[in-house]
C-alpha cells in the first residue's frame, strides 16, 4: 500500500530492490566516497589547509603580546586615527587582533614568505574575513590560532569582520597589504 | 487518579483517515499557531531582505540585529517545531488510528511551547537580546531570551515523548497489523534524531542562562559553539526527517503513489538515525583548534552516508510518482508522467519544487560547502543563508504548506478558501525563495557577509567596496524576497481564511464512540513493478533527472576545489 498505510503484511522486506534504485545507491555510494577521500587528500596535495594548531590563551595577555609586536615593527601610521601598520620580518611570527570594533593593527606582508600568523579576539567572537580571496576563518576570545599563510599576490586588501559582534560589527573593517620583495630591495 | 479515557474518533469521508478527537485538536492547535508564527517570522523577513538591498537599507543598524534576531527565532525554532509537533500526532494517531498518549499532556507541552516562544520573542523585542539565534557566548543576552527557550524546548521534548506513547499503545491496541507505515517511520526517526537534538539543547543553555544570571562565571566559547550546534545542526536533520515523511505523504495523498521498495526507503531513514547528528562539525571548520581528522569524520557524516540517504530519498520520492503516474497510463517516454501530473494542484506543486529545491540548490550546496578545505572560502559569507534557505526555507517550510494546504481542510472539514489564489501560493514561494537562495550564494560567493548590516561599511576607519554585481545580487536578493514573502502571505491568508471563513465540507463525519477498524497492509506479497518504464527501470524519468543532478554535483564541487587552489597557500 501507500506511504500513509502499513506496508504489506509482515514480508515487505523481501521486495526485490528495482534495479533503477541499486544503479542510483550505487552511484551516490561511490560519489560519496570520492568526497569523503577528497578532504584528507587535500591534505596531502593541497595548499589551503589549516592544521588545526591553536593554543587556550588569556584575552589580556594575547592583547599584551600584540602590543609588543605593534610596537616593534610599526612603520607608520594611517588615517586620521593613526592606525598602525606593521611590517614584521618576512617568515616571522605575526599578530592580530580582533577587538570590537577594529582589527589590530594593518599588516604589510611580503609576497610570497610563509608567516605564522596568530589570531585571537580580546572580547566576543568575530570573523576573520580576508577580501576580495574570500578567506573565512572564525575568531574566539581565549583561544589562539596559528595559521601559516603564504600570501601569493600583491594588493591591497581588506579584513572584514564576518561574525556579528554588536551595533558597530558593520565598521569593523582592517587592512592587509602584501608587497613585491623588489619594492624593499 | 484516573482519568477517564476519550475514545471518540470520526472517519474523514473524503480522505478515508481516522481522527481521534483529543488528538483532532491538539493538531489544530499546534499547526495554527505555528502558521501564525510564520506570518510573523516572514513579515521579519522582508524587513531583513529589504535592509539588506543597498540602497533601500530599510531598518537602522540597531533594528536590523533586533529584527534578524527575531526572524531566525521565530522561523527556524518556533515555526517549524510547532507543525512538526502536530505533524508527530498526525503520524502516530492518525496514521495508526490510534487514541493520542495523554493529551491533557498534550496541552502542557503546547502551553509551555507558547509562553516559552512569548518570553523569548518578548526579550528580543525589547531589545538587549539581539545576540542572533546563535547566541554566541561571551555576547550576552537577557536571561529570558535563554529561559524561553528552555522552556520550548521542554514542550518540544514533552510532545515528542507523547508521540512515542501513542505509537506504544498502537502497538499494545493492536490498531494496526504488520509495520507502521512509511510515513511514520519518517517520523519516528525525526522524533529520535529530536530527542538528541533537545538534549543538546538543555545541556549548552541551561548553563548559558545561569551565566547571564551571574550563577556560572565563564561558558568556553568554543565548547558552546560545538554543542550549540548539536542543538542547531541535528534540528536541521529533524526538519529533514519531517520533510522527507511529508514529500511520501503527499505522493502517497494526491497519487496513490507506493513506496518504490520500503526496503530501501526505511533503510535510508535508519541512515539518518545513524549518521545525521554527529555532522555539526561542518559550522566549527574554521574554527582554532580541533583536529582534521576529527573534523572529516564528522563534516562528513562519517562517509557520507547521510548524504547517501538523502540522495536515495531524492529518487526514490519522485520515482514512486513517476511508477504511479505510469501505471495510471502516463507511460509514455521519460517524462509524460511529470508533464501530466496535477501541476495546479498547490499540495503537488508545493511538494515537488519543495523536492526539486531542497536537492538542488540547498543540498548541493550543502554538502559543497560543507567540505572542509572548502568551507574556508564560505564560512559566515551570506551564502550561508542562501543555502540554508534552499534547505529550510524551500525544503521544509514549502513542504509543510504543501501538506497544510492538504491537512487543514481535512482536520477542519471546511474547504480551502480562495483556491484559485491557493494556486499561485507554491509557486511565488518556491519560485522567490529559490532565487533568493541564488542570489544569497552569488552575493556570498564575492565575499558579502552574513548578518551584517551595511556592506559599505560606512563610518569605519578604512574603505572598501565589494563588487558591484555583489551590490547588484543583493538588490535582486531584496526583489525575490517580495516575491516569496508574497507567496507566504497568501499562504496565511488561505489557512486562517479556511478556518474561519472556509466553506463547511458538503459531508461532515461525527464522532463516535466505535472502535476504529485496525489498519491492515494489503495481504498480497509485494513484486516487481511488471513491464511499466522503459529497459526494465520503471523510473526512468526519475533516474535521468537524478544523474543530472549528481552531474551538477560534480562539476560544482570541482569548481570550488578549483578556485580554492588559487588562493593565498595555508596550512
Ligand atoms: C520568505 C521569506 C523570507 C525572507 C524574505 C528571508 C530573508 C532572510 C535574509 C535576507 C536573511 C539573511 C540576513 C543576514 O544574514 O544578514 C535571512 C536569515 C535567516 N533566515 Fe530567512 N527569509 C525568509 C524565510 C525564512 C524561513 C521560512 C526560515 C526558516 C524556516 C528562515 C530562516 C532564517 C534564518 C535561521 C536566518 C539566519 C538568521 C541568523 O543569521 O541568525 N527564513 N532570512
Ligand atoms: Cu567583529
Ligand atoms: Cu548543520
Amino acid at each position: 500500500m501507500t506511504a500513509i498505510h502499513p506496508p504489506s503484511t509482515r514480508v515487505w522486506w523481501k521486495q526485490p530492490v528495482d534495479r533503477v534504485e541499486l544503479v542510483w545507491i550505487a552511484i551516490a555510494l561511490v560519489w560519496c566516497l570520492i568526497m569523503f577521500f577528497f578532504m584528507p587528500f587535500w591534505h596531502v596535495y593541497g595548499n589551503q589547509n589549516y592544521s588545526g594548531e591553536a593554543y587556550r590563551v588569556n584575552p589580556d595577555q594575547f592583547v599584551a603580546k600584540v602590543n609588543d609586536f605593534v610596537s616593534e615593527y610599526t612603520v607608520r601610521t594611517e588615517t586620521d586615527r593613526n592606525i598602525p601598520v606593521v611590517r614584521p620580518p618576512a617568515g616571522s611570527d605575526i599578530y592580530l587582533l580582533a577587538r570590537l570594533w577594529q582589527w589590530h593593527p594593518v599588516l604589510e606582508l611580503e609576497k610570497g614568505q610563509t608567516y605564522r600568523l596568530r589570531v585571537s579576539s580580546a572580547d566576543w567572537q568575530h570573523g576573520l574575513s580576508i577580501q576580495p580571496i574570500n578567506l573565512n576563518f572564525q575568531v574566539l576570545p581565549g583561544y589562539e590560532m596559528v595559521i601559516n599563510i603564504t600570501p601569493t599576490e600583491s594588493g591591497e586588501y581588506a579584513v572584514v569582520c564576518n561574525e556579528y559582534c554588536g551595533i558597530m560589527h558593520h565598521t569593523m573593517l582592517g587592512k592587509l597589504y602584501v608587497v613585491d620583495p623588489a619594492e624593499d630591495a | 487518579m484516573s482519568f477517564e479515557i476519550n475514545r471518540e474518533f470520526r472517519t474523514c469521508p473524503k480522505s478515508g483517515l481516522v481522527f481521534h478527537r483529543p488528538a483532532e485538536r491538539l493538531i489544530k492547535a499546534n499547526a495554527v499557531v505555528a502558521v501564525i508564527f510564520l506570518a510573523v517570522g516572514g513579515a521579519l523577513g522582508l524587513l531583513v531582505a529589504l535592509t539588506r538591498w543597498p540602497a533601500v537599507q530599510l531598518l537602522n543598524a540597531q533594528h536590523f540585529y533586533t529584527v534578524l534576531t527575531g526572524h531566525g527565532v521565530v522561523l527556524l525554532l518556533v515555526w517549524i517545531l510547532f507543525f512538526e509537533i502536530a505533524l508527530l500526532y498526525f503520524c502516530s494517531s492518525v496514521l495508526l488510528r490510534c487514541r493520542i498518549a495523554t493529551p491533557r499532556m498534550g496541552w502542557l507541552a503546547f502551553a509551555l511551547m507558547l509562553i516559552g516562544a512569548a518570553i523569548t520573542a518578548i526579550a528580543i523585542l525589547q531589545g538587549g537580546s539581539s545576540v542572533m539565534m546563535t547566541s554566541y557566548v561571551p555576547m550576552p543576552a537577557e536571561p529570558n531570551f535563554y529561559l524561553g527557550l528552555i522552556l520550548f524546548a521542554v514542550g518540544a521534548l514533552i510532545g515528542t515523548f507523547i508521540f512515542f506513547g501513542t505509537l506504544v499503545i498502537a502497538k499494545d491496541e493492536k490498531t494496526y497489523e504488520g509495520s507502521i507505515p512509511l510515513v511514520t517511520f519518517g517520523a519516528l526517526t525525526a522524533a529520535i534524531i529530536a530527542v538528541f537534538t533537545i538534549a543538546c539543547g538543555a545541556i549548552i543553555l541551561i548553563p548559558t542562562w545561569l551565566w547571564s544570571i551571574g550563577y556560572i562565571s565563564e561558558i568556553d566559547p568554543l565548547m558552546y559553539r560545538l554543542i550549540w550546534w548539536g542543538l542547531g545542526h541535528s534540528s536541521q536533520q529533524i526538519n529533514v526527517a519531517a520533510h522527507v515523511s511529508v514529500w511520501y505523504a503527499i505522493a502517497a495523498i494526491v497519487f496513490g503513489a507506493k513506496p518504490m521498495s520500503e526496503k530501501v526507503s526505511r533503510g535510508a531513514f535508519f541512515l539518518y538515525i545513524l549518521f545525521i547528528s554527529i555532522a555539526s562539525a561542518h559550522h566549527l571548520l574554521g574554527d582554532p583548534g580541533l583536529s582534521s581528522e576529527w573534523k572529516i569524520f564528522n563534516t562528513s557524516y562519517a562517509m557520507y552516508l547521510a548524504v547517501l540517504a538523502s540522495l536515495v530519498h531524492g529518487l526514490t520520492v519522485p520515482g514512486s510518482v513517476e511508477v504511479a503516474q505510469r501505471k495510471k497510463g502516463h507511460n509514455k517516454g521519460l517524462f509524460e508522467w511529470l508533464r501530466k501530473a496535477p501541476w495546479g494542484n498547490p499540495v503537488f506543486a508545493g511538494m515537488f519544487l519543495s523536492l526539486v529545491g531542497f536537492g538542488f540548490i540547498g543540498g548541493i550546496s550543502g554538502v559543497v560547502m560543507g567540505a572542509e578545505q572548502i568551507n574556508f572560502l564560505i564560512h559566515n559569507t551570506i551564502y550561508v543563508p542562501g543555502h540554508f534557505h534552499g534547505t529550510v526555507a524551500l525544503g521544509t517550510t514549502l513542504a509543510f504548506m504543501a501538506m497544510s494546504l492538504w491537512l487543514v481542510p481535512v482536520l477542519f472539514q471546511r474547504e480551502l478558501f480562495l483556491p484559485r489564489l491557493a494556486k499561485w501560493q507554491p509557486w511565488l514561494f518556491g519560485i522567490g525563495t529559490a532565487l533568493q537562495a541564488f542570489f544569497m550564494m552569488g552575493a556570498g560567493t564575492l565575499g558579502v557577509s552574513r548578518r551584517h548590516w551595511d556592506i559599505a561599511f560606512t563610518g569605519s576607519a578604512f574603505e572598501w567596496a565589494y563588487p558591484g554585481m555583489a551590490y547588484t545580487m543583493m538588490a535582486l536578493n531584496g526583489i525575490s524576497a517580495i516575491m516569496a514573502v508574497t507567496g507566504g502571505m497568501i499562504f496565511v491568508v488561505v489557512i486562517v481564511g479556511t478556518v474561519f471563513f472556509g466553506k463547511r465540507a458538503g459531508e461532515v463525519s461525527g464522532w463516535s464512540l466505535d472502535r476504529p477498524d485496525t489498519l491492515r497492509g494489503p495481504a498480497e506479497a509485494l513484486t516487481g513493478h511488471g513491464s511499466i518504464g522503459v529497459k526494465g527501470f520503471p523510473a526512468p524519468g526519475t533516474f535521468v533527472l537524478a544523474g543530472f543532478l549528481m552531474l551538477i554535483f560534480v562539476v560544482y564541487y570541482f569548481i570550488n576545489y578549483g578556485y580554492l587552489a588559487s588562493v593565498w597557500k595555508f596550512s
